[in-house]
């Protein structure tokens, strides 16, 4: 997979709350929960963001909650990808069983700036900031993972076998 | 080399002679949790990857917790595709209306989760069965989805932190008290994937509803989930209630472990998390004056009848200061019954306390108790994350049930000690 777009940069702990606020989990159509997407982190970035755009967090990305809701709404929004130093345990299971492209770089988070572009190989595991040259490692992705985005989420992999 | 407790029932969920940590492993599953919230997402999944039939109708329970009573069309609306999924599959354990509470409250007693099981739950606070020497954890509705079609789901073996608890705690100290210090000095990814096993001498003489408290956090840390090995407290609390075989484990003396961190909890007073982590916590008498404008009691955290009696015990011919708003919800109606045989509702409503139906609803900013913007909760759940409860500049102070009794009374955040 390939990827690329401005990047939007977020904290540490940035919660399941944040990413879709629970008052509005009285639905779960993708659309309308991209309405809401990242509000009370930051309640303009769904009128900022361009689709195919990055984001970016620091350490343990969607804690909290076990709402799908949240990936959801960031792939409906129109995200590419998610970048971050660690990802907390559910957010991340939730985001390959769904199909949300995320991928760990403890490197690019301290060296990026809002607004920047990059670009993302996931096939070479790399992250490109495209003006300035500078290309950093992705962890790499476990080979279960791998095998369940290629079968396009978990109930298609299940079906498969 | 032994095993963990964790170790053990996740092997014994497979056909694996040997698992290790960080393993991936598939595991049959005991019982499978939505609510409805996350159950709606799981049921379209299901029916998209063409699912006829539940793996097992006695294995899947469906609780109606969380927007209950229905808060708005949109909410009635999710409950019911719920209840027409229940009812064309028959499911056994679907609680709403009248036998509805809080699922992490209920499950347990009714004796639908035991000893060595392996639970998940399209709920972060799975984690919380873990008391009862299961292994159980969170998951999202995929996941749901594909149990309740094969009756199996993947996972990677965690390695295990060993919690070890000395010392006799204070008075008014309570299991809460004891796992948020433990967050507040782990950090809320301090145990990222991993479980978090808690022994020790103030361990095996904890009653059920502080093990239950503390098991419920363990996703606070970041945990994959909390376990306790059951002993005579733990069938005691399972006598009457289990209706199916079940089985005790306990972790070799020579497990392996990433961490093990010892803790006198002789020294603990009563602890506060600040907004906006679980994380940030401090103890009560270093809180300073912090006004508050309400004060929950309740949750799949501290909603049980041990926590009602101590609040009660405090509230006793005491009223919530004024402009305060004291709401109580115990979280099962079995506990709800009980709270009002033992004259504890009476005591409530003399503090002019506001008793609320078993829901999930004011902890997660859902319904019965939003906060607007700048206001202060005080409240006995498990997060206090930015907008958590209502207004996104609304504050949310954890707390036991002790320390939201004497913060009602007194009108702002305050030790028992204090009255």
């Amino acid at each position: 997979m390939k990827f690329s777009g401005k990047v939007w940069k977020f904290g540490d702990n940035i919660d399941t709350d944040a990413i879709i606020p629970a008052r509005y989990l009285n639905t779960s159509d993708p659309k309308e929960l991209a309405l809401h997407c990242m509000e009370d982190a930051d309640p303009n970035f769904v009128k900022k963001m361009r689709p195919g755009d990055i984001i970016i967090g620091g350490e343990n990305f969607g804690c909290g909650s076990s709402r799908e809701h949240a990936p959801i709404a960031i792939k409906a929004a129109g995200i590419s990808c998610v970048v971050a130093k660690s990802f907390a345990r559910i957010f991340y299971r939730n985001s390959f069983n769904m199909g949300l492209p995320i991928f760990e770089c403890r490197e690019i988070v301290d060296n990026i700036a809002e607004g920047t572009e990059i670009s993302i190989d996931s096939a070479k595991g790399t992250i490109t900031i495209r003006d300035a040259q500078k290309t950093f490692a992705i962890n790499p992705i476990p080979p279960f993972m791998e095998q369940l985005i290629a079968d396009g989420g978990l109930l298609k992999h299940i079906a498969k076998k | 080399m032994g095993k963990t407790i964790t170790e053990k029932i996740l092997q014994a969920h497979t056909k694996l002679k040997e698992i290790h940590p960080g393993q991936l492993i598939n595991a049959r599953v005991d019982i499978a949790l939505g609510n409805d919230i996350t159950a709606p997402i799981a049921i379209r999944e299901f029916r998209a990857a063409g699912g006829k039939k539940v793996f097992n109708k006695n294995k899947v329970a469906l609780v109606l917790d969380h927007f209950t009573p229905n808060k708005d069309i949109n909410s009635a609306e999710q409950c019911k595709a719920v209840r027409e999924f229940a009812v064309e599959h028959s499911i056994v354990h679907f609680y709403e209306g009248g036998q509805v509470g809080v699922e992490h409250a209920l499950l347990p007693e009714k004796g639908i989760v035991l000893p060595g099981d392996l639970v998940i739950g399209a709920d972060s606070h799975t984690c919380t069965y873990g008391a009862l020497g299961a292994f159980a954890t969170g998951v999202g509705s995929t996941d749901l989805a594909a149990t309740m079609l094969t009756g199996e789901l993947w996972f990677k073996v965690p390695q295990s932190i060993k919690f070890i608890i000395h010392g006799k705690m204070k008075k008014w100290v309570s299991g809460k008290d004891l796992i948020l210090n433990i967050i507040g000095r782990i950090g809320v990814d301090g145990a990222l994937y991993q479980a978090m096993e808690f022994t020790g001498e103030t361990i095996s003489k904890l009653s059920m509803a502080d093990r239950f408290s503390i098991a419920n956090m363990a996703i606070e840390a970041g945990a994959k989930n909390g376990i306790f090995a059951p002993d005579a407290i733990t069938k005691e609390y399972i006598k009457g209630r289990a209706k199916r075989a079940y089985k005790f484990y306990s972790s070799d003396a020579d497990a392996s472990y990433s961490q093990i961190i010892e803790i006198d909890a002789g020294k603990l007073e009563p602890q506060v998390a600040f907004p906006h982590l679980p994380s940030n916590v401090k103890g009560v008498s270093k809180a300073g004056k912090i006004k508050i404008d309400q004060s929950l009691i309740g949750s799949c955290t501290n909603g049980r009848i041990e926590d009602l009696r101590t609040a009660a015990k405090i509230l006793k011919k005491r009223k919530a200061a004024p402009h305060v708003r004291l709401i109580i919800a115990p979280a099962t109606p079995h506990i709800y019954k009980q709270a009002m045989q033992e004259g504890l509702l009476e005591t409530f409503m003399k503090a002019n306390a506001v008793i609320s139906p078993p829901s999930c609803g004011a902890c997660l900013g859902g319904h019965l108790g939003i906060l607007a913007a700048g206001e202060r909760a005080v409240a006995t759940t498990n997060r206090n994350f930015v907008g958590r409860m209502g207004h996104p500049k609304s504050e949310v102070y954890l707390a036991s049930p002790a320390v939201a009794a004497a913060s009602a009374v007194l009108g702002r955040i305050a030790s028992p000690e204090e009255l």
